[in-house]
C-alpha cells in the first residue's frame, strides 16, 4: 500500500498528463462526427507525433536542469536532409534513414559538448547552436522541395493491421528502445541527480559529463526522428524558419503540461508525449466544435495556463510558505 | 599525510599539516571554524587537490583527482553539507555512486536489497527506501547519508559533523554502529564540536589551529579545558557571560503567544518573553521548535491561536509583516546557507538585506549609509572578512553566521528569535555569539532561543520551555535548568513512568 503511495507521488506529474490528455481525447472524439474511428485515431496520431519526438527531446534535456532551444532547429534541418537522402532502392533509403538519425545525434551532441566542455549556459549555447544548424538546412533547402521514399513514408503514416496508427506504434517503439533504457540506466539515474542537485551528484562521484552527454546526444535523435517523420508526412523538406521555433516553443510547453519540472530532476519523457497529443488535441477540439482556427493560438495558451495552474495546485495546500520556494 | 598545504587566493588554509589514521580506530579532528579541517577532508576525500604534500594509503602514494577516485580507493567521507539528490528515493540514493545493473540496466530488486541492508546497518531501518529524500526531515537524511556510506563498504570513513542534525536517539544508534565498524577494523575520522561525542568516542584527537595541527594525544590524556586552550590558542575563561538576577515580571511581556497551533506539529502552545529575558527551546530536534519560531515569523499558514506584541493582537502572516517596525522581529534561521545568506553575493548586500528600507531613499540605495552601517556591523561583531564587497560564500562557517546575524540586528529587532544558532561553528565564534545575545537582551531585546546543545541553554538561558511533540511539556527557570531536568522532560520520562505507577497502585 505505502509502495503505491511513492510511486504515485514520484509519477503524480506524468499521470496528470495522462488524465488531461484522456478528458480532451474523449471530449474530441465523443464530438467527432465520425466518433471513435480508426480513422480518426490515425488523424489525430500523425498529428500528434511529431510534437511528441520534439518534446520527447526536450523532456531530456530539461531532466537535466537544462534547456534545448535547438530542438526545433534539429528537427527543420533532418526534414531538409531527409528530402535529400531518403531516396531509392530499400539499402539507399535505409542508409539516407541511418544518416539522418546520426545527424541528428551529432547536433545533439555538439549541444552537449558546448554545454559541458564550454560551461556554456545551456539557454545561450542551444539558441547559437540553433541558428548554426538553420542556416545549414537553408543551405540545403532554400526553397521547399526535395521528395522521400513514398513507399516507407506511407507504411509508417498508414495504419497495421487496418486499426493501429503505424505512427503512434513507431512512437511507442522509440519509449521503448531509447527512454525506457536510458531511464533505467546508471547514465539516465545521473541525468536526474544532475538535475536535482549537481553539487551533490558530484559529490557522490556520479558520472556527471555522461549524463548530460547522453541526454543532449539522444534529444538531437529524437528530435531526429521527428524531422524523418516530418518529411514522410509532407513528402518535401522545407527550411521554414517560423516552423522550427514553434516546435521549439511548443516542447517547451508540452514538457511542463507532461510535468516535467523545468528546475531539473523530476517528470519523464512519458509525460512529455501526453503534454504533446494534449497540447495538440486542442487544436482539435476548436475543430469539432465549429471555431475559427483563428482561434488556436490564443485556446492553446489558455490551456496551458489552465494546465499549469492545476500542476500548481498543490502550492494552495502548501501551509509552511517556505516550501513555496523548495 | 605529509606536509600538506592549500592556499585559496592569499588565505593560507592548511599548512605543512600531518596526519596519521589507524585502522581499527576513532580519530578525533578538533579545531575552530577555519582551523584547516574542512580543507584536509576535502583533500583526502578528493574534493580540492594539495599545493604540496603527500598522501600515502597503506604505504603507497595516492593522488586523488576526483570523490569517485577517493571512493573508488576506500575513502569515503559524509560531508557537513549533504550530498543526497533531494528528488530522488532514499534506496536510490544509496546506490548512487555504483548502483547494480543488470545488462546495463538498473536491477531495482537488487538496489532495494542494498539499500535495506545499508539502512540497518546504520541502524536507521524505520526509513523506507522507497520515501524521496525531498520528503525526509533533516535528521532522517542524515541517516540515510551515513547508510550511503555504509553502502559503499569504505576502508577509511570520514565524518564531518555528521550527528549535527540528528536527534538524542540517532546519536546513540551511530555511535553503536561507528564502535562496529571500528572492531571491523575500519579507520574512522570523525569531525565534530561536540566534546561530549569526542569524549564518548574517539580513541586518539588531533587539534588543528590556523591550518596547521597543533598536537595528536591519545584521547582522555587532557581535560576539556586544555583541549579548548589548544584549539582557541587562549586562556579558555567563562564560557557563558553571568545571567542577571531574576527579570522582574512586571509590566507587559513584549512577546506573547497563546494558544498556538499548527498541523499536528504544534499543540495548543503559550509562552511570554520579556525585555531583557532569554528564553530557550530546549526539547529533542523535530519536536515543532522551528515549526514554533516559523509559525511566530509568519511563514506558516493556517496557524492557530494567538500572537501579541506589547499586549496588542498581531496578525503577522509574512516575514515582512514581522519584520516591520511595528513588531521589530528577527529570525536567524536554522540553514545559514538557504535561509540565511545569498552565498554568492557579497558581504555588503547581505548585510543589508532584512533592511533595505532603512538605507535607502525613494527607492534608491544610498550607498554612504550603507557603508557606514555596514562597517559598524563587521566591528561589532568581529566579522573576519577581507573587506565587505567578497562573496559571503568564501569566509568561514562561523563568521557567515556572524553576517546573518548582523544583517538582523541592523534591523534594530525587538524580539529576536534564534534557531540553533551555533550548530557548526567554533567555540570562540559561540562564545561570542553567547556574549552578544546577553548584550542584546540587557539593551532590551526579547530573545527566544532554541538549541539542540543542552549547554547552550543551561548557561544562556533565564528560562527554558521543553518542546515534546509539539507541546511545551516543562518550563524550567533560574536553578532549575540543569542538564538532568532537561533531557528528562525532552524524553518525557514522567509521562512513560505513569502508566507503571498506575499499574503499581492497582
Amino acid at each position: 500500500m505505502s509502495e503505491w503511495r511513492f510511486w504515485f507521488a514520484k509519477q503524480r506529474g506524468t499521470l496528470l498528463a495522462i488524465a488531461i490528455f484522456l478528458v480532451m481525447f474523449t471530449i474530441y472524439s465523443a464530438n467527432h462526427p465520425a466518433g471513435f474511428s480508426a480513422n480518426v485515431v490515425q488523424t489525430a496520431a500523425n498529428k500528434g507525433v511529431l510534437l511528441a519526438f520534439v518534446a520527447m527531446a526536450q523532456s531530456l534535456v530539461v531532466i537535466t536542469s537544462g534547456i534545448d532551444l535547438s530542438v526545433g532547429m534539429i528537427f527543420t534541418l533532418t526534414n531538409c536532409l531527409a528530402s535529400a537522402i531518403v531516396l531509392g532502392s530499400p539499402l539507399s533509403t535505409g542508409l539516407g534513414v541511418v544518416a539522418v538519425l546520426a545527424v541528428g545525434a551529432l547536433c545533439g551532441a555538439i549541444n552537449g559538448l558546448i554545454v559541458i566542455f564550454g560551461r556554456l549556459q545551456p539557454i545561450v549555447a542551444t539558441i547559437a547552436t540553433g541558428a548554426v544548424y538553420f542556416g545549414l538546412a537553408l543551405a540545403l533547402r532554400t526553397t521547399p522541395g526535395g521528395s522521400v521514399n513514398e513507399t516507407l513514408a506511407d507504411a509508417l503514416t498508414g495504419r497495421l493491421f487496418d486499426f493501429l496508427p503505424a505512427s503512434l506504434v513507431t512512437l511507442v517503439a522509440v519509449v521503448l528502445v531509447v527512454w525506457i533504457p536510458f531511464s533505467r540506466s546508471v547514465t539516465g539515474r545521473a541525468a536526474y541527480a544532475v538535475g536535482s542537485s549537481e553539487p551533490a551528484a558530484y559529490m557522490s562521484g556520479v558520472p556527471i559529463r555522461r549524463a548530460k552527454f547522453m541526454a543532449y546526444t539522444l534529444s538531437g535523435l529524437l528530435a531526429g526522428i521527428g524531422g524523418l517523420f516530418l518529411t514522410f508526412f509532407t513528402y518535401t523538406g522545407d527550411a521554414a524558419y517560423a516552423s522550427g521555433n514553434t516546435y521549439t516553443l511548443f516542447s517547451i510547453a508540452a514538457v511542463v503540461l507532461g510535468g516535467v519540472s523545468l528546475f531539473g530532476g523530476s517528470g519523464s519523457a512519458i509525460g512529455a508525449i501526453f503534454g504533446a497529443l494534449a497540447f495538440r488535441t486542442i487544436g482539435d477540439l476548436l475543430f469539432v466544435f465549429d471555431f475559427d482556427p483563428l482561434w488556436q493560438p490564443l485556446f492553446q495558451g489558455v490551456v496551458l495556463l489552465l494546465a499549469v495552474c492545476l500542476g500548481a495546485f498543490g502550492l494552495l495546500r502548501v501551509r509552511n510558505r517556505l516550501e513555496w520556494f523548495g | 599525510m605529509a606536509g600538506i598545504s592549500k592556499r585559496y587566493g592569499g588565505v593560507r588554509a592548511l599548512e605543512q599539516a600531518d596526519l596519521i589514521v589507524a585502522p581499527g580506530r576513532i580519530h578525533a579532528i578538533l579545531g575552530e571554524n577555519g582551523a584547516g579541517k574542512s580543507t584536509l577532508i576535502k583533500v583526502m576525500a578528493g574534493v580540492v587537490a594539495p599545493d604540496e604534500g603527500t598522501m600515502k594509503l597503506d604505504g603507497r602514494e595516492v593522488v586523488f583527482a576526483s570523490p569517485a577516485a577517493a571512493n573508488q580507493a576506500g575513502v569515503v567521507c559524509i560531508f557537513q553539507e549533504l550530498s543526497l539528490i533531494p528528488d530522488l528515493s532514499v534506496a536510490d540514493n544509496i546506490a548512487i555512486s555504483s548502483p547494480p545493473t543488470r545488462m546495463g540496466l538498473i536491477d531495482r530488486r537488487r538496489q532495494r536489497r542494498i539499500a535495506e541492508d545499508a539502512l540497518a546497518r546504520a541502524g536507521a531501518e524505520n526509513i523506507h527506501p522507497s520515501a524521496l529524500i525531498k520528503d525526509l526531515p533533516l535528521s532522517r537524511r542524515q541517516m540515510v547519508e551515513i547508510a550511503k556510506a555504509l553502502a559503499r563498504r569504505p576502508r577509511i570513513l570520514i565524518l564531518d559533523e555528521a550527528t549535527s542534525a540528528l536527534t538524542a536517539a540517532d546519536v546513540a544508534k551511530v555511535f553503536v554502529v561507528l564502535k562496529r565498524l571500528r572492531a571491523e577494523g575500519l579507520a574512522l575520522l570523525y569531525i565534530s564540536h561536540r566534546m561530549h561525542e569526542i569524549a564518548e568516542l574517539a580513541d586518539e584527537c588531533s587539534v588543528f589551529r590556523n591550518g596547521r595541527k597543533v598536537a595528536t594525544y591519545e584521547a582522555g590524556t587532557k581535560s576539556d579545558n586544555e583541549v579548548v586552550e589548544m584549539m582557541i590558542g587562549r586562556e579558555y575563561v567563562h564560557a557563558f557571560p553571568p545571567k542577571p538576577a531574576a527579570v522582574p515580571s512586571v509590566g507587559v511581556p513584549v512577546l506573547e503567544a497563546s494558544g498556538l497551533s499548527w498541523t499536528d506539529r504544534l499543540r495548543d502552545i503559550s509562552l511570554s518573553v520579556r525585555a531583557g529575558e532569554i528564553v530557550g527551546l530546549g526539547g529533542l530536534d523535530g519536536q515543532g521548535q522551528r515549526e514554533l519560531l516559523l509559525a511566530l515569523f509568519g511563514v506558516l499558514r493556517g496557524r492557530g491561536g494567538e500572537i501579541r506584541v506589547d499586549g496588542a493582537p498581531e496578525r503577522i502572516s509574512s516575514p515582512t509583516e514581522a519584520k516591520s517596525g511595528k513588531i521589530g522581529m528577527a529570525l536567524i534561521p536554522e540553514d545559514r546557507k538557504t535561509e540565511g545568506l545569498m552565498l554568492p553575493m557579497t558581504v555588503r548586500e547581505n548585510l543589508t538585506f532584512a533592511s533595505l528600507d532603512r538605507i535607502s531613499r525613494r527607492g534608491f540605495i544610498d550607498r554612504d549609509v550603507e557603508t557606514k552601517l555596514i562597517d559598524d556591523m563587521i566591528a561589532l561583531l568581529a566579522i573576519k572578512t577581507n573587506g565587505p564587497d567578497i562573496a559571503v560564500g568564501s569566509l568561514s562557517g562561523g563568521n557567515q553566521q556572524k553576517v546573518v546575524i548582523a544583517k538582523w540586528l541592523m534591523n534594530q529587532p525587538r524580539i529576536i528569535l534564534l534557531n540553533d544558532p551555533t550548530r557548526g561553528i567554533d567555540v570562540g565564534t559561540k562564545q561570542e555569539i553567547y556574549q552578544l545575545l546577553r548584550k542584546l537582551a540587557d539593551e532590551g531585546a526579547a530573545i527566544l532561543f532554541y538549541s539542540t546543545d543542552y549547554d547552550e541553554l543551561i548557561g544562556c538561558c533565564d528560562r527554558v520551555l521543553v518542546l515534546y511533540d509539539g507541546a511545551i511539556k516543562k518550563e524550567l527557570a533560574g536553578a532549575e535548568i540543569t542538564e538532568k531536568a532537561l533531557i528528562a522532560s525532552a524524553l518525557n520520562i514522567e509521562s512513560m513512568e505513569t502508566p507503571k505507577l498506575k499499574a503499581a497502585r492497582a
